[in-house]
């Protein structure tokens, strides 16, 4: 099965939100109100029930005022730290076309899988804790629709498809804005995570920082080495645990508490 | 628009000013992001902020608000003063080349012919000289001093790039750069299109900004091309249509509305049929008698004959000057003159500048009606106080106040069927998506059942002015429910010998023989059926017109003025995206804007004008021949070009104790209104995604200025005017340049418009601060650019 992803050309975002409406609606999240904290913002941030949101990032540069509108939700990564974090067999899931899934049957609520994204995505409900995250309309994508953001984006600055010919069609465009006098332009797909299946088309690719993007994720030291090189140790502890109980049961029989037996 | 949205995506060059369609046309932006992927087209903004449309430019200039005819008249003296016009276009196509009567002149902020005594002018030095048989004379060589291209090249001289900074605030770099850019569309296979809305439609010079913006399109020579043309953006799904079928102040087809001198059918005919001005003139509009006798014929049926005037006579009359535009009627309630109103999907609290007057005005009414969705302003405004009384100090207590309020739940657009008029001029039929819920009933039901019992209590009590009521033809299925598809075939027009439907405006008579309730929809449901409904999406010419889908008016033309995007004798500027060709024996294309089977050289291209040409300038408008900048009714300083005459001299300014105007020395700042993508107008407070998207009501204010007045974001503000006033809390951003405006820095407060006291969300309605200042050609509001004071609250 082909890998399927999500172009987000920041050159064409108008800012215009209704990928974040689409995406509520969509996947029935309620509408709530909006948090004012002196930008255009809906929200702080995102939230379990808002898996979709435009930052707005306002600077001042040499070359000018600038007014970055970008949209930010789960990453899909090649190498998911959710995934590699989360204790629950079944949680978490990669599906063959790359995206990366919650089975909120299987979610035990822990949030490690919170600590484990690079990208500071998942965010637990504190009415069902459990943890929620876009899930590329996986409902959507497996009978061949396209996700509700990129179906309602009015300039194009979404698109969905097979990942390679995203990412073919982001660096033709990166390569188009660079011969505009766009030097810096490039493609975010950070490889600390082993690229993403959302893409981002930059201006500038050197400053991700900028759109709130980070410079170059990577899955915490901590997560990294508990599923990854140390999984053994990990289970050598739960085994080594396990097999000491029971030779010392063996050895010294049951435990016997003093008076117990008066 | 003069083209479409999607004739947007042609251009090599786009203007947005006065508009902001990122944020406001975020659909049809998508044909701007198209012409940028697929032309390399640049978009210049040209805006008092930093807006999202801002964000996504090649090019952004800041420029105060109330002085965009002062950037334009840059851009005229720009592309004059280097050559960089389209000379032949200007020469064949324009007036350029007619001589005006001696006399005619400009001086110290006035034109020519001002008579201080009546403070209006005599116009008649600003008309053209013309020969023993009326035709206007010309010079094509364009070199005499009283062609209109020498009087414009004299006017726009004072519009230098450092008088441009100086009245606008930009720096003369900002100014050359973007001049720079927009010039680009003087090359023959360049276009450039302007985008516009009510950034430039709300100022007390409206209307001669979108003539300066004509005109700068005309010497680019990109009137009638693909990707040009002078584009006004509409703000609401159907306004264009409600402005085409003469709901303000015009009978439907832009019609003049009748008037107590013009007494009979041949009084009325022979003041607004135009003559010609130029003996190849087409003067399109001399068929006015057949529009008119087929819209009385469509208005009175059988009753309208020839010897009555067909039912002229019964038309209701307004007086010789009256003016009944929006802040003209309000006015009048607040003077108590009149006794009730119906509000239909408008909401006047809320739209009206002034706010306090308007709740004032309508506590004056004997009786309201207001048919909605929701309870609005309008339908709350006798509860103002207790809903916002900080802001109403003056507001009665509802017990005090006597008008009848009736409001009926009326559907919503998804409830009905019917077409929308897009900005594109494109008529597009849809069907009902579902019921109107509860008591809710379709507009068309609440109207007929209204007509028909007032009709009845004519027909019982008698009254003033019953003729027109009672000879009113009435010929629906359902009299108490007309489907809107028996209006629309009415008013396409049919043909009353064979009763067949028309084909088109070109079939109407002046006989009597033909009806037609709205000359320029005819051609939309013929004997093919609904032509509306269509959904082609064949685009023979590949320039994105797509003739096949819905139909646009006129006559299914998708570019107005095509005719001149090829030269007198039918060579296209641009051989490779002309949208109309000469075929030796008739036009293939788009819709000809010309007789389609007329050789190019039959007639000049502008067929709507009396002139055949294309207009530079016009007697038209009341406060001159030429756009003149002159300052907002509420400025932060003098006009600098002529101080004594600061403001528009016909400007009009309404003086009731309820109106005032401030000084900058109690309101120092320019105030800006706009809207912002998530809301559309006062009404989807009431629905709650887009309550959410924006919740909150907000002052933007420029960092300097906070930084003065110690404001942080999120502190609470006060805006006041000579008005009323907003609280809310304060957005600090970079987004506002401080200008430097004729050696003085000023500073805008942007101010958001969605909130009002009836909705989801609530906050103050902006229009507490907006002044009773009108365009005296349009009488629409200046909302934008009046004078405001901010400090912490």
């Amino acid at each position: 099965m082909q890998t399927v992803a999500k172009l987000i050309d920041t050159t064409l975002c108008i800012g215009c939100k209704a990928c974040e409406l689409a995406c509520q609606e969509w996947n029935d999240q309620e509408f709530t109100l909006g948090v004012f904290q002196g930008t255009y913002q809906t929200m702080p941030d995102l939230a379990h029930n808002f898996w979709n949101l435009i930052k707005f990032n306002e600077r001042e540069t040499a070359g000018g005022m600038s007014w970055l509108m970008t949209k930010y939700q789960c990453m899909h990564c090649a190498d998911p730290g959710c995934l590699r974090a989360c204790p629950a067999p079944g949680a978490i899931v990669q599906l063959r076309n790359g995206i990366v899934d919650f089975n909120h049957d299987h979610c035990i609520g822990c949030g490690y899988c919170i600590t484990g994204c690079p990208f500071d995505v998942p965010r637990l409900s504190p009415a069902t804790k459990k943890v929620y995250k876009c899930s590329l309309c996986s409902d959507r994508t497996a009978v061949g629709l396209s996700p509700a953001c990129i179906k309602t984006c009015p300039t194009n600055c979404l698109t969905f498809g097979a990942r390679d010919e995203l990412l073919r069609k982001a660096e033709s465009r990166a390569e188009q804005l660079r011969a505009d006098g766009h030097a810096q332009a490039g493609v975010y797909n950070p490889q600390g995570v082993g690229g993403t299946n959302v893409l981002y088309v930059l201006k500038d690719a050197t400053e991700p920082e900028a759109h709130g993007l980070p410079k170059d994720p990577t899955i915490p030291l901590s997560v990294a080495l508990w599923k990854g090189p140390l999984k053994w140790l990990g289970t050598l502890t739960l085994v080594g645990g396990i097999l000491g109980t029971f030779f010392h049961y063996v050895r010294f029989g049951p435990r016997t508490y003093e008076g117990q037996e008066k | 628009m003069t083209n479409g949205w999607t004739d947007v995506a042609n251009a090599d060059v786009v203007l947005v000013m006065g508009g902001n369609p990122a944020e406001n046309h975020p659909v049809g932006f998508r044909f701007v992001m198209q012409a940028r992927l697929q032309r390399k087209a640049k978009l210049v903004c040209v805006d008092p902020r930093f807006s999202r449309t801002a964000a996504v430019s090649d090019c952004y200039v800041p420029i105060r608000s109330g002085t965009d005819i002062a950037f334009l008249g840059g851009l005229i003296h720009y592309a004059l003063s280097t050559g960089k016009f389209q000379r032949e276009y200007v020469r064949q196509h324009t007036n350029a080349s007619f001589l005006i009567r001696e006399g005619f002149g400009f001086e110290d902020g006035h034109f020519s012919g001002w008579d201080e005594a009546k403070d209006n002018y005599h116009r008649d030095t600003w008309q053209y000289e013309v020969d023993g048989q009326g035709y206007a004379k010309i010079d094509p060589t364009l070199e005499h001093p009283r062609s209109v291209f020498q009087l414009m090249k004299k006017h726009y001289a004072r519009y230098t790039p450092e008088k441009v900074s100086e009245i606008c605030g930009c720096t003369v770099d900002e100014f050359r750069k973007a001049a720079e850019m927009v010039t680009i569309a003087a090359a023959e296979d360049k276009s450039g299109t302007v985008l516009y809305a009510l950034g430039w439609t709300q100022h007390s010079h409206a209307v001669q900004l979108i003539h300066a913006a004509a005109m700068f399109q005309l010497l680019m020579g990109n009137i009638g091309m693909p990707g040009g043309g002078v584009n006004a953006q509409r703000g609401h799904a159907n306004i264009q249509g409600s402005t085409d079928m003469g709901a303000w102040n015009m009978l439907p087809g832009y019609l003049k509305i009748p008037r107590a001198h013009w007494a009979t059918l041949d009084d009325y005919l022979k003041a607004n049929t135009p003559g010609k001005l130029r003996p190849d003139s087409l003067n399109y509009w001399g068929n006015t008698p057949k529009f008119m006798v087929s819209l009385l014929k469509a208005y009175y049926g059988e009753r309208a004959t020839r010897a009555n005037g067909f039912g002229y006579e019964w038309l209701p009359k307004a007086g010789e000057a009256d003016n009944h535009g929006w802040g003209f009627f309000f006015d009048r309630m607040y003077a108590g003159k009149m006794d009730g109103l119906i509000s239909f999907g408008m909401n006047p609290v809320a739209n009206g500048p002034n706010t306090a007057k308007m709740i004032a005005a309508l506590s004056r009414l004997k009786w309201l009606i207001v048919a909605e969705n929701f309870e609005t302003e309008t339908a709350a405004f006798w509860k103002a106080k207790p809903l916002a009384g900080q802001y109403y100090p003056a507001a009665a207590d509802p017990a005090a106040i006597p008008t009848e309020v009736f409001l009926l739940p009326a559907s919503c657009f998804a409830e009905k069927d019917g077409a929308f008029v897009n900005s594109s001029r494109w008529l597009q039929w849809k069907e009902a998506a579902l019921d109107p819920p509860g008591d809710a009933l379709r507009d068309q039901e609440i109207i007929a059942r209204l007509f028909l019992k007032i009709r009845e209590l004519y027909e019982k009590e008698g009254g003033k002015g019953a003729a027109s009521l009672l000879n009113m033809s009435w010929n629906y299925a359902t009299p108490g429910l007309p489907s809107l598809r028996e209006v629309a075939r009415e008013v396409n027009g049919r043909d009353l010998t064979t009763g067949k439907q028309l084909n088109g405006f070109g079939e109407l008579k002046d006989d009597g023989s033909t009806s037609c309730g709205n000359w320029i929809y005819s051609g939309s449901w013929t004997e093919a059926g609904n032509q509306m409904a269509r959904r082609g999406q064949e685009d023979p010419t590949g320039l994105g017109l797509y003739p096949e889908w819905s139909w646009s008016w006129p006559a299914n033309r998708r570019i107005l003025y095509n005719r001149a995007s090829v030269d007198r004798e039918g060579k296209p500027w641009d051989a490779s995206r002309a949208p109309v060709r000469w075929d030796g024996a008739r036009w293939v294309g788009d819709t000809i804007d010309f007789k389609s089977d007329a050789a190019p050289g039959d007639f000049s291209a502008f067929i709507m004008l009396p002139e055949g040409v294309a207009k530079f300038f016009t007697p038209d408008l009341v406060e001159g021949p030429f756009p003149e900048h002159y300052e907002p009714a509420e400025s932060p300083v003098e006009n600098p070009l002529h101080p004594r005459v600061s403001f528009n001299p016909l400007g009009k300014v309404f003086t009731s104790d309820r109106d005032a105007l401030g000084t900058s020395k109690d309101y120092p700042y320019v105030g800006i209104t706009y809207r912002l993508t998530e809301h559309f107008h006062y009404w989807t407070k009431h629905t709650a995604g887009s309550s959410q998207l924006q919740s909150n009501f907000f002052v933007e204010v420029p960092d300097e200025l906070a930084r003065e007045k110690k404001i942080k974001s999120g502190d609470r503000v006060r805006v006041t005017s000579a008005r009323g006033k907003v609280e809310g809390p304060a957005l600090v951003t970079k987004r506002i340049r401080p200008l430097t405006v004729n050696g003085k820095t000023v500073y805008q407060v942007g101010l958001p418009i969605h909130w009002g006291f009836a909705g989801r969300v609530s906050g103050p309605l902006i229009n507490n601060l907006t002044p009773s200042v009108y365009d005296p050609n349009s009488g629409t509001p200046e909302y934008k650019g009046f004078l405001v004071n901010l400090e912490k609250a």
